[in-house]
């Protein structure tokens, strides 16, 4: 008992002692202090702390393992709980289609008849990304390039918090501010504008008067991705060398010819990097796109139709769905989900890491 | 010609840059105008009333979102703090240490609804009933990677000659790393929790089907119970124009505490993030 609080003592008394003074006089002055020698109490303090200091060692290993271990318990849970599915479907859930007993007409989706595929949400999922990727990587690049490259100083700093509280706003606001702002924008004068110049394409009809659907979602997830892949490119160019600028500009080029040359080509890896992050981020996202994508296990060629994507179907049926397999088979959307941005995050960090490598971890 | 490409493309990331701040200001300009106009006392002091009767307030979406997220700092902050000292103190360069890197990484894009049926699997079709503490489960493992990564960020700026000294003097290394390293690091540490309980506190897709939401008071880890964004996403979604007056003004108070963490930590980390305690 003893024991544990002579580290502490001696600790103490080493602190008011930065003077040359052998400790040793010191502590005979000192009748504190238990009477054995400052050698006993020094190796006891040592043997003490080498137990002490593995088991933190180990507490701290612990807690990095526990990282992993969260890994390795969603792949396993998710796997255990879309058993039934996994079964009896097979890969086939991935694209197959049915037709329904009464009308004849093809299925996807019907938890009465326990007939599952998730393929109109594969395809809801790819639609509003692509749709999120086009609208926001050029907007990302443009304004990446704007705050490193020509933005006035005074600018950059309320720019970049601005973008950074973009990027903290919660999905569920984004949503509540699109089913209020957004679809009505949408509904009256997007999509008939869209109609009458690009309907001869077939990807814009008029079939869904709303203003819900894939485009919706699309631009919504646009706004959300932007601001992780706008500071991703950032960081990624501001490690780009000053030599490399300067040397193209010495070479007479224009500043859009250095930025060309100089910095986007050096950048690009990481650039790409940060658009498949951003993708990840678009596959994965729930509640903006729920309140918005319109929620119907339906696949249109127009992107003004009503869909439903892999997360949108599990946040919609997950807490309603009675039976077994109904459970069964939106956790194998889920575990697909995990598989497809585990690789997508994965391939994303490789990139990113590719560039920034050689610079210290507090660039941004 | 070169000098009109030039123009140009000035011009194009100009407007992009335009593009990206109108929906924000947009958002932020609606949000405080519905929110504030809504805003009353009886909104932190009332539980939701029936559908039909004017007024009430989301107090037990409020103390339920505090629950929660009490729980879920409880499991996430100690355990990403451990893993943050093992990733720069001990790990340092080696191969296990990169590999938490990564992982912690990756976890960290997971979509948020994965760890929801992961909480659901664990604990919820276990108990087979709904309950705050799936939910605070679910929202204490998203904390942890980030909650990691920031302190590790922060431990690894600590200067080296900080622990020699610590060490020098004889304290075993246990002692300097948490009397020592981590208090230096401590302001930063903090703010990345901080962010990290941002996130999580507007999440609402982990919740839906463990935490579940209740329209009356609960504060039992083992029923389900309230939270403010998910009481959002059901008002928002209802046809009533009561309800979605209350929803802006979640969001509202939601997005207040939000904007007040992230200002926080850019403070912090502009001020260079030793000063306050070295």
């Amino acid at each position: 008992m003893v024991n544990v609080h002579v580290p502490e003592i001696h600790l103490s008394q080493a602190q008011f002692q930065p003077e040359p003074d052998s400790p040793k006089g010191k502590k005979v002055a000192e009748p504190l202090v238990v009477s054995v020698s400052a050698e006993r109490t020094f190796l006891l303090s040592r043997g003490n702390s080498a137990f002490a200091d593995r088991l933190f060692a180990w507490l701290m290993l612990l807690c990095g393992l526990s990282i992993f271990a969260i890994v390795a318990l969603i792949a396993f849970e998710l796997v255990l709980r879309s058993q039934l599915t996994l079964h009896k479907f097979g890969l086939a859930f991935f694209y197959e289609a049915f037709t329904d007993p009464d009308t004849h007409l093809q299925m996807f989706w019907d938890p009465v008849n326990e007939q599952f595929s998730a393929r109109p949400f594969i395809y809801g999922t790819l639609v509003s990304s692509f749709l999120a990727l086009l609208m926001a990587v050029p907007l990302a690049v443009g304004l990446a390039v704007f705050l490193t490259e020509m933005c006035p100083r005074m600018l950059r700093g309320p720019l970049a918090f601005l973008t950074e509280l973009l990027a903290a706003i919660p999905s569920v606001i984004y949503g509540l501010w699109a089913v209020f702002v957004l679809v009505p924008l949408m509904r009256e004068h997007v999509n008939p504008f869209l109609i009458k110049v690009l309907g001869w394409t077939t990807l814009f009809n008029d079939e869904n008067p709303t203003g819900l659907g894939y485009l919706t979602a699309g631009v919504i997830l646009a706004i959300m991705i932007l601001p992780i892949i706008s500071s991703l490119t950032r960081e990624v160019m501001t490690t780009v060398p000053h030599s490399q600028r300067e040397a193209v500009l010495a070479l007479g080029a224009t500043r859009w010819e250095m930025i060309r040359m100089g910095v986007l080509r050096n950048a690009r890896i990481g650039i790409v990097g940060a658009v498949i992050l951003g993708l990840g981020r678009a596959l994965g996202e729930t509640m903006a796109v729920a309140m918005v994508i319109g929620a119907t296990p339906e696949i249109h060629r127009s992107i003004l139709s009503n869909g439903s994507s892999m997360a949108t179907v599990i946040a919609n049926e997950y807490a309603e769905a009675v039976s077994e397999m109904h459970l069964s088979a939106l956790t194998e959307i889920g575990l697909a989900l995990f598989v497809v941005t585990i690789i997508v995050n994965a391939l994303a960090q490789v990139l990113i890491w590719a560039v920034t490598r050689g610079t210290p971890a507090q660039a941004h | 010609m070169r000098a009109l490409t030039d123009g140009t493309v000035t011009g194009l990331a100009i407007l992009a840059t335009l593009i990206v701040v109108a929906p924000l200001i947009a958002i932020f300009v609606y949000l405080i105008y519905m929110g504030a106009s809504s805003l009353n006392l009886d909104f932190f002091t009332q539980i939701p009333k029936p559908v039909g009767e004017s007024g009430g307030g989301m107090a037990n979406a409020i103390v339920g979102s505090a629950i929660l997220l009490a729980l879920a700092s409880l499991i996430g902050v100690p355990i990403g703090i451990g893993a943050g000292i093992f990733l720069a103190e001990f790990g340092r360069g080696s191969k296990l240490a990169n590999g938490i890197r990564f992982t912690a990484d990756v976890l960290n894009g997971v979509p948020s609804i994965v760890m929801g049926l992961a909480a659901y699997a664990l604990i919820v079709s276990e108990q087979k009933h709904f309950s705050a503490f799936a939910g605070g489960i679910a929202l204490g493992f998203m904390m942890i990677p980030t909650v990691c990564r920031t302190s590790e960020e922060m431990l690894l700026m600590v200067p080296n000659v900080i622990r020699e000294a610590a060490l020098g003097l004889g304290v075993p290394n246990w002692r300097s790393v948490l009397s020592i390293t981590v208090k230096t690091a401590s302001p930063g540490i903090i703010t990345g929790c901080m962010l990290a309980f941002a996130r999580v506190a507007g999440e609402t897709a982990p919740l839906i089907f463990t935490a579940l939401g209740n329209q009356f008071w609960s504060t039992s880890l083992n029923e389900p119970i309230a939270a403010l964004p998910l009481q959002i996403y059901v008002y928002a979604l209802s046809p009533y124009d009561d309800w979605h007056r209350l929803a802006w003004a979640g969001s509202l108070v939601l997005i207040v505490l939000i904007v007040l963490a992230v200002s926080l930590v850019r403070f912090v980390a502009s001020r260079g993030v030793l000063k306050g305690a070295s």
